[in-house]
């Protein structure tokens, strides 16, 4: 439903260990069961090697990797420093180059930190511009827990922006303290035109219990269509998604649009 | 993203995230945090005026009556949080001197950009509702009392759809011309985007200065936050907002309306920006009305926060 909706990029699942994501446990299946739409890509998570050669096996033509611009984040998430994430993702980037599969990075908590708390724009550029340099195509800067606003959001891509060009930016904002679509118009205003977002806004926050995690795409387009950008994405196809998933997961839809048309 | 679970419980207490680490700070009787002026986006005013609407649009709009004595003390808790508009209630009746008797120092007129909007709620054209408007606040101002004029539907209208800013800077003009002081331009059913905002805006500051303009963005769409930061950045510096987003949208049955005034400091205080308002006690507020009507905070802030207050 979401290819039919015209979404150019859609990350269709994990290769991490179920132990970890049982959500996910599904991941071959999922990826060799969907339909696959010419035009569209289906990025799939690999948080190591093995997962990795699990997702070229299963058919992935495109994989993510995870970094995150705080240590205690990266200690706590993965049991080590960033340096030493850093090498072990450097197997995955040595595959995927042999194997021709570009390799899309996210860097986490770039506006804050649920364990250090304030994380300075030259970590999150060191970091970026590592994951850039191993040859990332595009990098997804996060604000894992939604505490940026606009102003931090700028102070951010400028410094970003001196070491990695915009067009190999992309933003991924949360709307914990519902500041997403302000910031993601800031990121836009900033030159940045990839934006990470889930319909229905699914996905809540870890760190704060009840509370809201990404942004919703159907609010998403909403405002980019109103500020005339093309994004080739049909809302009425993608709010039917969006339905069709809340049914399945006996949810309400964190989209506010979706509430407004849908009455859900 | 690993062992997300056992991780969590180390991760620091709302408590610490908001006041140890800065990024909402305390905005108290102007006293700005000094960590925050290098957040500053430049072009946007150094104060914004919070027009506190959650008593009187926000509770109008609960369908749970809410007792008056609750009423009252709700208004009390905001009084303590630095707030320096609340829009207290609402005397409908077009005979406004009940309003002065029972000791208002302010009144409100509301137009609208759209004439049927106009017809249906006020059951008279604009021509017709300036015209009466015109008696209210050329009287108010013979006894020093200030009026604020409201336009409902400038960026878009429940019934006939799109409105041209000429519209929405026509009747701004009229109100401002009668002597309104202030001009509240109203999303009234959330539509408009940044781009629809900037365009209102840009045909409106033609006319009147945007030191006399106000913004009231709901946010039934999701875009509330995002429309005003594109007004704070035209030099608007008044917005309304209703504490916990009280009130829903009486055209989109289950909608949000109001943007949450939590979520609205939030923003402010993250842009280094001056409001002399606490953010901790408008959200106690919130908590404090929110279990009187019964219902979850539309606020974003709340909810992050006070539910992780509960781990």
């Amino acid at each position: 439903m979401l290819s039919e909706a015209g979404l150019p990029v859609i990350e269709a699942t994990s290769f991490v260990s179920p132990k970890w994501v049982p959500q996910m446990a599904d991941c071959a299946e999922v990826l060799k069961g969907i339909q696959k739409f010419p035009g569209i890509n289906y990025p799939v998570l690999t948080p190591n090697i093995k997962g990795f050669q699990a997702a070229v096996a299963a058919g992935a033509k495109e994989v993510t990797i995870f970094a995150a611009a705080s240590e205690l984040f990266t200690k706590k998430n993965t049991n080590c420093s960033i340096d030493e994430s850093l090498q072990r993702s450097d197997d995955i980037f040595r595959a995927a180059r042999a194997a021709g599969i570009p390799v899309r990075g996210y860097v986490s908590c770039v506006l804050g930190c649920p364990y250090e708390g304030k994380i300075s724009p030259a970590k999150v550029v060191e970091v970026t511009k590592k994951i850039y340099s191993m040859g990332c195509y595009e990098i997804s800067l996060g604000d894992t827990i939604g505490v940026g606003t606009p102003g931090v959001m700028k102070d951010m891509l400028s410094a970003v922006m001196h070491e990695v060009p915009v067009s190999a930016l992309a933003v991924h904002c949360h709307d914990t303290y519902g500041q997403a679509l302000a910031n993601t118009l800031m990121a836009l205003q900033m030159g940045v035109s990839a934006v990470d977002s889930s319909v229905a806004g699914l996905g809540g926050c870890p760190y704060a219990q009840g509370a809201s995690g990404n942004l919703a795409t159907e609010d998403l387009v909403y405002m980019l269509s109103g500020l005339g950008i093309h994004t080739g994405v049909n809302l009425q196809k993608l709010l039917e998604a969006g339905t069709f998933i809340c049914q399945a997961l006996n949810r309400k839809t964190s989209s506010k649009v979706a509430q407004a048309i849908c009455k859900l | 993203m690993g062992n997300v679970p056992s991780a969590v419980k180390h991760c620091l207490s709302y408590q610490q995230l908001l006041r140890e680490h800065l990024w909402i700070g305390d905005s108290v009787a102007g006293a700005l945090d000094t960590a925050q002026e290098t957040s500053q986006l430049s072009g946007l005013p150094e104060y914004v005026k919070i027009v506190e609407v959650g008593p009187r649009d926000g509770l109008q709009n609960e369908k749970v009556i809410v007792p008056t004595d609750i009423k009252i003390e709700f208004i009390n808790q905001l009084s303590q949080t630095g707030l320096s508009v609340i829009e207290v209630t609402s005397f409908v009746s077009s005979k406004w001197v009940p309003q002065v008797a029972a000791g208002a120092t302010e009144i409100s007129v509301f137009g609208a950009a759209s004439e049927s909007f106009s017809k249906r709620n006020i059951n008279c054209s604009i021509e017709e509702s300036m015209e009466k408007f015109e008696e209210v606040v050329k009287s108010a101002r013979h006894m020093n009392i200030p009026a604020r004029g409201y336009v409902s539907c400038a960026l878009g209208c429940p019934y006939e759809g799109n409105i041209t800013p000429q519209k929405v800077t026509e009747v701004s003009k009229k109100l401002y011309g009668m002597g309104c002081y202030e001009i509240s331009l109203g999303d009234t059913t959330g539509v408009g985007t940044p781009g629809s905002m900037k365009r209102m805006l840009e045909s409106v500051m033609k006319e009147i200065p945007s030191s006399a303009l106000a913004v009231h963005c709901h946010d039934t769409y999701g875009q509330a936050l995002a429309n005003i930061l594109t007004a704070l950045q035209m030099g608007i510096n008044v917005v309304d907002s209703a504490v916990s987003g009280l009130g829903g949208c009486p055209y989109a049955k289950g909608a949000s309306g109001n943007v949450a005034t939590e979520d609205l400091i939030y923003m402010l205080n993250g842009l280094g920006l001056n409001t002399g308002v606490n953010l901790y006690k408008v959200m106690e507020a919130g908590d404090f009305i929110c279990k009187a009507v019964n219902k979850t905070t539309n606020s974003k802030v709340a909810q992050a926060s006070f539910n992780a207050r509960l781990e």
